[in-house]
């Protein structure tokens, strides 16, 4: 008994210290994309073309004004990155939130109200799964146009069923419950149920799919820039800079290596934070 | 009978499914500003130049019109001309499909490989060292998605240890040597264990990017309803008959804990066949992904079209696939 009360007490420290880690890690980001203006050594598009890939400081042939070394233009890599998480925040809290608000909306009536809204919403649901997910999103761009809101409105275009097929299934199971029978026995219309008594226990799920949505949301933008079709071809994005390093992977790895750490971190932060928010308190998805 | 009424229903619902897609992306093509004929246009074109595209593609009449038009030669084969290629884009999605169908698989078996393997270890070795590794192993291959394993496995095996090539199907050279467009599927057939090392060498990393996410998701779903089936009765009575308990794993408890791995197994499956499209762009893979991105940023509006009802096909076929094997191999859905 004694060992597996102490198994329990590991797996929750391993569980609090992921958290720690992954929010450290997303506060001290979010925190440099705030500051980026002002804590970036250099401007992030003003080029050098006599200063170009030159590498990180701690190698020969450097130059120490550029800590993570410059691209092939002569950008400086380390406020590149710095800029560029100015972008996948920004993308990842708006649209992020965006899907999150519409798919979970959807999903609270698909699962609450039944009948047509449900037949209609869950067909859409089914139709949305046939497409290819990153596709439909480079169609999309296509479509609207670069830009970040254009990133941000094909986000949540794409991604809006993520949130409505969990948030449905949570509505009806909560909705078959003696506290909402009660409620409404005691009077309480649909609707004010729905806000009152059902939202609220959905919510701990809605915040555990935001955050992974959000590391998604990351990613996605990183592989439209990747394709260049996210804001524009010299601005500062993780995405635009892997695309870049990845043609002089072998004369420049640091041009790639930088953004595609900071990416890395980020959505496996995101993840993890997800993650541990499950373990943690969300008895649903657990 | 069961089982033919449930075939007939999930046939019905793919119909529609696949309805709604066309519909879908014809009207995201044509109602969204910036329409079809500016995304076709080079720089400096005239008005008259405008209305000739225009009739060209029937972009004069109404989008229902549109729609019934190019629907109507879909079912017979027709899915337009490709406007960069000057080709049918019939002709061009089937020259390529055939390299993402290999990719996908390949990622698949690796994928069912890696992530079973983990499972039963960490199933044969449970609460030890060994769980916990397999545990920390899928949390990672969990949150990191396939563009990203791509990435870091470019660096490590293209650059740091120059393995494998990182761009490419196979060498030029060799390309040569193939009378279809089932590269693998030949190689293996014919016996050419050159070509087949060369193709594999080239795909091994964007198969290995898009595998690990699904390995993670099988290992930790088949190790866990493998350590359910453990506590079962029937399994408790092999062990006690004397069997190892890696046979009474392998023997008993994995063909009950396996349904429910093979219906997830299915979903998963279109997700890595949506990776493709990216994956195969970062491997310059010359497969149906690589040419989608190619055909939109050319605005390539008739082989967009062509290539997403490819993919939506391909996803709805394999959905309606697992399903049917689920219901064939589930005892309780066999007949009432």
């Amino acid at each position: 008994m004694a060992d597996a009360a102490e198994g329990r007490g590991a797996v929750r420290r391993r569980a609090g210290l992921r958290l720690w880690l992954s929010g450290g890690w997303l506060a001290a980001l979010a925190a440099a994309a705030l500051l980026a203006p002002w804590i970036a050594p250099h401007d992030p598009l003003a080029q050098d073309l006599f200063a170009g890939r030159l590498p990180p400081a701690w190698q020969a042939g450097a130059d120490p004004a550029y800590l993570l070394g410059t691209d092939s233009l002569g950008r400086d890599v380390l406020s590149r990155v710095l800029h560029g998480a100015r972008v996948a925040l920004f993308v990842a809290l708006v649209a992020g939130t965006l899907t999150a608000l519409i798919g979970a909306a959807l999903g609270l009536l698909a699962g609450f109200y039944r009948g047509w809204v449900d037949v209609a919403i869950s067909r859409l649901v089914d139709i949305w799964m046939a497409f290819p997910p990153v596709l439909f999103a480079i169609l999309l761009i296509a479509v609207l146009g670069t830009g970040l809101a254009s990133i941000i409105v094909a986000i949540v275009v794409i991604d809006w069923t993520r949130f409505a097929r969990v948030v449905r299934a949570e509505a009806m199971a909560q909705g078959a419950m003696d506290y909402v029978a009660s409620a409404r026995v005691a009077g309480m219309g649909r609707l004010r149920t729905l806000a009152t008594e059902i939202l609220p226990n959905c919510l701990p799920t809605i915040g555990v799919l935001l955050t992974l949505e959000m590391g998604i949301a990351v990613i996605v933008e990183a592989i439209l820039s990747f394709v260049n079709l996210s804001i524009s071809t010299d601005a500062p994005t993780w995405g635009g800079m892997i695309a870049e390093g990845r043609l002089s992977i072998h004369q420049a790895w640091w041009v790639l290596v930088f953004p595609l750490v900071a990416l890395f971190l980020t959505v496996l932060a995101f993840g993890q934070l997800g993650e541990g928010l499950k373990d943690r308190f969300d008895p649903v998805l657990r | 009978m069961m089982f033919a009424r449930r075939l007939a229903f999930r046939l019905a619902t793919t119909a529609v499914t696949l309805v709604g897609v066309a519909v879908i992306v014809f009207v995201v093509i044509r109602v969204v500003p910036g329409n079809p004929i500016a995304m076709m246009l080079p720089p400096g074109a005239t008005e008259a130049d405008i209305a000739r595209l225009r009739a060209l593609y029937g972009f004069d009449r109404s989008i229902a019109e549109q729609f019934l038009i190019w629907a109507g030669g879909v079912l017979q084969g027709d899915f337009g001309t490709s406007i960069t290629a000057r080709r049918p884009v019939l002709e061009l999605v089937l020259g390529r499909l055939p390299a993402t169908l290999e990719l996908a698989t390949l990622a698949l078996c690796i994928a069912v490989v890696l992530g079973g393997s983990l499972a039963l270890a960490g199933a044969r070795w449970r609460e030890t060292r060994t769980e916990a590794a397999v545990d920390v192993t899928n949390g990672i291959g969990l949150s990191v998605p396939d563009f990203l394993w791509g990435l870091i496995l470019i660096l490590l095996f293209g650059v740091v240890w120059p393995l494998f090539p990182i761009s490419g199907r196979i060498a030029p050279a060799l390309a040569r040597e193939f009378a279809t467009n089932f590269y693998l599927a030949e190689a293996i057939l014919r016996l050419r264990l050159d070509l087949l090392g060369a193709l594999l060498a080239h795909m091994l990393l964007p198969a290995l990017a898009l595998a690990l996410p699904l390995a993670a998701i099988i290992a930790q779903l088949l190790k866990q309803s493998l350590k359910e089936t453990m506590h079962l009765d029937y399994v408790t009575l092999a062990r006690t008959k004397g069997f190892a308990e890696g046979r009474v794993i392998r023997a008993e408890a994995l063909p009950n804990a396996v349904l429910p791995t093979l219906t997830l197994v299915g979903v998963q499956f279109t997700f890595l066949i949506g990776g493709t499209v990216i994956i195969e762009r970062l491997f310059s893979y010359e497969g149906l992904g690589n040419l989608a991105i190619d055909a939109v940023i050319n605005r390539d509006l008739p082989l967009i079209q062509g290539i997403v009802i490819v993919f939506a096909g391909l996803f709805t076929l394999i959905n309606l696939g697992v399903d049917m094997l689920y219901a064939a191999l589930n005892p309780r859905l066999r007949r009432g």
